[in-house]
């Protein structure tokens, strides 16, 4: 049988896509919103416990806060516990810096038996690396741009 | 020896005997609906072992050792180990294979690799080449996430399409030795079908032509029916893949509804975190040389056809935009055949 052309007659891609088992949107965008949400509020709960009570002023703060979430997502990603928040939150615990921690941490765990250099080495910032790549790059750009209309 | 008959499908002229199976499987495969069926389970993913490489080559050569050990005989007696795995360099196989000490050919056919081992082996010894072979493949499921997709830790969801390759081998032993085994009777070599499928998380979209295509294939050749077998067993095409294939089987009016199985939607029994079921060589492979091989031992079913399909992409070739090609063997295994 010539299974390319029954499959053209009925244009299987097409039909593929559309009987494709999808993920269910508005569940997982509301879960993103809960996960995410919840992660920020620590957020902020961090940076008045640095402000107000340690007394780290404004610039402490904002490390102080950075500092403990990434502390925090690595450490659940250590246990084994992040990336099955990550099932059920979606985006909503990957978007937070506490995601960047699991992206970096998830393959340093991984790559450890292929050695230091070549296995954690090279690998730590396989998924992590586009982000900051693009994040840097377009950075710069935004700041050549943001110089230029100063300059004008 | 045996001959080809039709377009691309060999007769085996005194069919293989198949004498012992043996399937080795993980803990998440122990706990689905087949668990008792396989004969060597382990609870751990690394197994004891360091890495997870060294897990698979485990379970790989703890299959080929324990069927041996089944049929009652000794690794020096064994001709050929035919068989390979998903790893890069199918070092599954290969390392394993170094310490069993068979002479070893190496395979590569993604996940249709068992029913490619199973064709050679039986070739090999219905053309008189060989008095036993061992046909076996593996897959795990950490070493396939880190190869293909993403560090086991990393929190991101799974697509709904995707599926879960499983931790798992599985080993036969053919002879030319005569008695009331299954059988291998006929085998039908898959071509490489590609309808432009590029989603790397939806296999069985991939997979499921190529499945069609062999088997209709196949039954022309051979001049049986649909309903012929009892059983239709495909590898790995999980929920999805296996609904394309009903429908791509009925745009050819054919109808495999009442005879085909899924060892890919069965190991799992339908478990909603393993998304579209099962994946991998040791899929198929362990749920043939586990429930089926029972199944047929015991008579409950006679005709099967065991039709394997793998998915020949790579992640550099899925990186670079190509679709994914994809391959179904198909070996007939018959119980009590022309006798």
């Amino acid at each position: 049988m010539d299974i390319k052309k029954s499959v053209d007659d009925t244009n299987y891609l097409q039909y593929v896509k559309n009987a494709a088992p999808k993920s269910p949107l508005l569940k997982e965008c509301v879960m993103a919103f809960i996960a995410g949400g919840l992660i920020c509020v620590l957020g902020e709960a961090l940076d008045d416990l640095g402000k107000c009570i340690l007394g780290f002023g404004e610039e402490g703060a904002d490390s102080f806060r950075t500092t403990v979430l990434i502390f925090l997502g690595a450490i659940f990603t250590g246990f084994g516990v992040y990336d099955l928040l990550g099932r059920v939150a979606g985006a909503g615990s990957i978007v937070p810096i506490t995601g960047f921690a699991n992206s970096v941490v998830a393959p340093a765990l991984e790559f450890k038996w292929e050695g230091y250099v070549l296995g954690v080495g090279a690998k730590l910032f396989t998924i992590a690396g586009p982000v900051l790549v693009y994040g840097i790059s377009s950075s710069v750009i935004a700041g050549v741009i943001y110089y230029i209309i100063k300059v004008l | 020896m045996g001959s080809q008959i039709g377009k691309r499908t060999i007769k085996f002229k005194n069919p293989p005997n198949i004498t012992a199976a043996y399937s080795v499987a993980g803990r998440k495969e122990k706990e689905g609906p087949f668990g008792q069926s396989f004969d060597l389970t382990f609870d751990d993913e690394h197994w004891g072992e360091k890495t997870y490489e060294q897990a698979e080559r485990k379970i790989y050569l703890k299959a080929v050792e324990s069927v041996i050990e089944r049929a009652n005989l000794k690794p020096d007696d064994i001709s050929f180990l035919f068989g390979g795995d998903l790893l890069n360099q199918i070092i599954a196989s290969g390392f394993a294979a170094r310490e069993v000490g068979i002479p070893f050919f190496g395979l590569y056919g993604a996940c249709s690799t068992m029913a490619e081992s199973a064709i050679l082996g039986s070739m090999a010894v219905d053309g008189g080449f060989a008095r036993y072979v061992v046909c076996a493949t593996s897959s795990h499921f950490a070493t396939a996430e880190r190869q293909f997709r993403n560090p086991l830790e990393l929190g991101t969801p799974k697509t709904p399409s995707a599926q879960n390759t499983v931790s798992a081998s599985g080993a036969v032993l053919l002879t030319s030795d005569r008695g009331r085994y299954p059988a291998a009777t006929h085998a039908t070599a898959g071509r490489v079908i590609d309808l432009g499928a590029t989603d790397v998380n939806n296999m069985g979209a991939a997979m499921a032509p190529a499945a069609v295509e062999t088997i209709i294939c196949h039954l022309e050749d051979t001049g049986r029916g649909d309903n012929y077998y009892d059983v239709i067993l495909t590898g790995d095409l999980g929920t999805f893949g296996t609904s394309l294939f009903h429908k791509l089987a009925d745009d050819s009016q054919h109808d495999f509804s009442a005879v085909h199985q899924d060892c890919g939607s069965l190991i799992y029994g339908g478990d909603e975190k393993m998304n579209c079921g099962g994946s991998g060589c040791g899929c198929g492979a362990s749920m043939l040389c586990g429930h089926f091989y029972k199944e047929l031992v015991q008579e409950r079913i006679k005709r099967l056809l065991f039709v394997a399909t793998g998915a020949l992409h790579s992640p550099t070739s899925a990186l670079q935009g190509e679709s994914i090609p994809c391959i179904a063997h198909a070996i007939s295994i018959e119980m009590g055949y022309g006798g």
